[in-house]
């Protein structure tokens, strides 16, 4: 299968008053036809700045610098997104990708009903009368499992409830059938029980429209319950990618294993006083990276040379499994 | 952890009320926000208080801090009856209890170097009146939570997350209280360093012999620190236990539903997922009898009628339903 996405060596800059700040660097990954890709990582490590890229939602030049190419295949062949006039990329943008976020309550407008809303999204990207939009407003709002659709379309964002809301943010996304689906941290202001109804949706409506995802987050479990394929950034670079299972079950570099090992566990309730695996030190600030390998000051397994001394590439550890560690081979799994 | 003699709080029936709508609007009413609540906490004890949003778990805390007056009900804090005392009367009581904070950023104040946030707490309550004696219990706090003393000089922004969270705890301990309340502490921070502040917590607790109420939505966080566990659904709880029991043999519906919700690396080992229908009923108007039956998988017509109380069930495990003959999943095996 080819794949619907091809990031090439994306980097992102940005102009700050303490000069230009690295925040992506050289970033490559694919995403092929109803595929989830998760992307993990902390605060700073870049994962929603390149959903925002691949949206090209970012500041214009000479704010914010953007390199590389962002490939999406399409029935008239590959386009790179970084290089299309923008009238092309906002037949793109909520056509064929779509975008969901965290907060739904910031992202849907209070003063429209939520009807009116979804039908203006399937009106922006096709031709249809008023009251065909309407109706597919409805079905839409069936299919992510609201109940009472046809009243619930007349309901104001506010008067819905937080999972309620995400709904609606999805049968948005939705309204314009697109191929590929980027989800920012989609379920981090729900409350469980509603994450994990949202995470059922998702992987049904997947099923039921061969929709492609790519899922950001920084919760290791969303991951395994969702994802087919992880890649985990830290500081602005892919450290690691790998199938979900090979990911979490034998990861390779020493920052996906202190990741996995510092998610609380259920367990840890079970071993009363003792103390949590956690990564010492704190997620280097974007403005000082360190030399060489940007976790080689957290990591256990560091040597001054050659951690200290450059930035490894990413090797292959099998097929589909890649890591940028330059002491991987020693690391056991 | 060993608790001896009478607890350091004792919460008897709280009940927090917020009136909606105003005098002049049709649609008027009261939340139940918190509606009879009763726990203790032991000296030396963490009690994880667990539920989702709306279930009244922050109105606790905060009431049992009299940040907000309760509608009914009485707190004990180190026996003396703190439910009506006045504003001047509490704070000599207010420096034995101290809050965290969620929010690193949002609790901080920009513009104060750490040295005077960190001396703040001093000043009110007319301690260490010497500069000298000021720095040094400063320095002394940021020590205790793993920052280095010349972080004194700078200020919020220059920390990270995490850094900033420990002058937030830093703060809280200045006073040298003997209860905290932790709402929240570490859900904004990033994985990495959630782990080392649950650590720090765990030190601090056994060094200074630290009460604590740890409020948190995070099942797996809440069950590494506590000693026992208290399920709040719609302001009110529905199991508490001490933690192994919870977690080993849940005893209320909505327990095993809440822990078959987690999302967990080790998918394998969990048993299958129970999506709850529908979401947390208003608290404007929650429904007759068990709140939770809307819900509730196992569900009867005889849940509608009355209120369930808690009743014990084992060893310091109490729960609020009818259902005895239900044999519920269990996260983990004792």
């Amino acid at each position: 299968m080819s794949a619907l996405l091809e990031v090439e060596d994306l980097a992102v800059q940005f102009r700050s008053e303490a000069g230009l700040v690295t925040a992506l660097d050289g970033v490559s990954f694919s995403v092929e036809p109803g595929e989830t890709v998760a992307i993990v990582g902390e605060s700073s490590s870049g994962k929603s700045v390149t959903a925002l890229a691949i949206m090209r939602l970012l500041p214009p030049a000479p704010a914010c610098h953007v390199s590389g190419e962002i490939r999406l295949a399409g029935p008239k062949g590959r386009q790179n997104l970084l290089a299309v006039p923008e009238t092309t990329m906002r037949n793109i943008r909520g056509g064929a990708v779509s975008m969901i976020f965290q907060e739904p309550m910031t992202s849907l407008n209070p003063v429209h009903c939520v009807g009116r809303q979804i039908a203006e999204a399937a009106r922006a990207h096709e031709r249809m009368e008023k009251r065909a939009a309407q109706a597919r407003a409805i079905e839409l709002l069936d299919l992510v499992g609201i109940p009472d659709p046809v009243q619930r379309a007349n309901s104001f964002p506010h008067q819905l409830s937080g999972g309620m809301r995400q709904r609606v943010m999805i049968a948005m996304a939705l309204a314009t059938r697109p191929r590929l689906l980027i989800a920012d941290e989609p379920t981090t202001a729900l409350d469980v029980t509603v994450q994990a109804q949202i995470l059922d949706l998702l992987r049904r409506l997947q099923t039921e429209t061969g929709l492609a995802i790519i899922f950001i987050t920084h919760n290791l479990g969303v991951v395994a319950e969702i994802a087919d394929r992880t890649l985990v950034m830290y500081s602005g670079q892919v450290v690691e990618e790998a199938p979900t299972a090979t990911l979490i079950g034998a990861p390779r570099m020493p920052y996906t294993q202190g990741l996995i090992n510092s998610v609380p566990k259920l367990a840890a309730a079970l071993r009363p006083g003792q103390r949590l695996p956690a990564i010492p030190g704190n997620v280097p600030d974007p403005r000082y990276r360190p030399a060489g390998c940007t976790f080689q000051p957290r990591c256990a397994w560091a040597l001054p040379d050659p951690c200290g001394i450059a930035r490894p590439g990413m090797d292959r550890v099998t097929p589909g499994h890649h890591v940028r560690c330059a002491r991987w081979p020693e690391i056991s799994a | 952890m060993s608790t001896d003699g009478a607890p350091i709080l004792d919460v008897q029936d709280l009940t927090k009320h917020f009136p909606v709508g105003s005098a002049l609007s049709r649609r008027r009413g009261v939340v139940r926000g918190v509606d009879g609540v009763s726990f203790t906490i032991g000296r030396g004890e963490v009690l994880g208080l667990v539920g989702e949003s709306g279930s009244g778990k922050t109105t606790v805390g905060r009431t049992v801090l009299r940040l907000q007056a309760p509608t009914a009900g009485a707190i004990l804090f180190r026996g003396q009856d703190i439910t009506h005392l006045s504003r001047r009367a509490l704070r000599p009581v207010r420096r034995h209890m101290q809050l965290v904070f969620q929010d690193p950023y949002a609790s901080l104040n920009p513009r104060m170097s750490v040295e005077s946030i960190l001396s703040s707490p001093l000043a009110i309550h007319g301690e260490a009146a010497g500069k000298g004696e000021r720095r040094s219990r400063v320095e002394e706090a940021l020590q205790l939570v793993g920052l280095f003393p010349a972080a004194a000089d700078r200020f919020p922004h220059e920390f990270s997350g995490g850094q900033r969270q420990r002058i937030g705890i830093a703060r809280a301990l200045m006073l040298r209280p003997e209860l905290l309340v932790a709402d929240e502490a570490v859900s904004a921070l990033d994985v990495s360093v959630q782990a080392q502040v649950i650590n720090l917590l765990m030190d601090l607790r056994e060094k200074l012999r630290l009460s604590m109420l740890f409020i948190a939505h995070d099942l797996a966080v809440v069950g590494a620190i506590s000693d026992r566990v208290a399920v709040m659904y719609l302001g009110r709880i529905v199991e508490i236990a001490p933690t192994a029991a919870l977690f080993t043999d849940p005893r209320h519906p909505y327990t095993e539903a809440l822990f078959s919700a987690v999302p967990d690396t080790d998918a394998a080992r969990r048993p299958a997922r129970i999506v709850l229908k529908g979401e947390l009923p208003s608290p404007l108007s929650p429904p007759s009898g068990c709140a939770f039956r809307t819900r509730c998988p196992y569900a009867l017509p005889a849940c509608a009628e009355t209120t369930p109380a808690l009743r014990t069930v084992g060893l310091g495990h109490d729960k609020a339903c009818i259902r005895d003959d239900l044999t519920l999943a269990a996260p983990l095996k004792a």
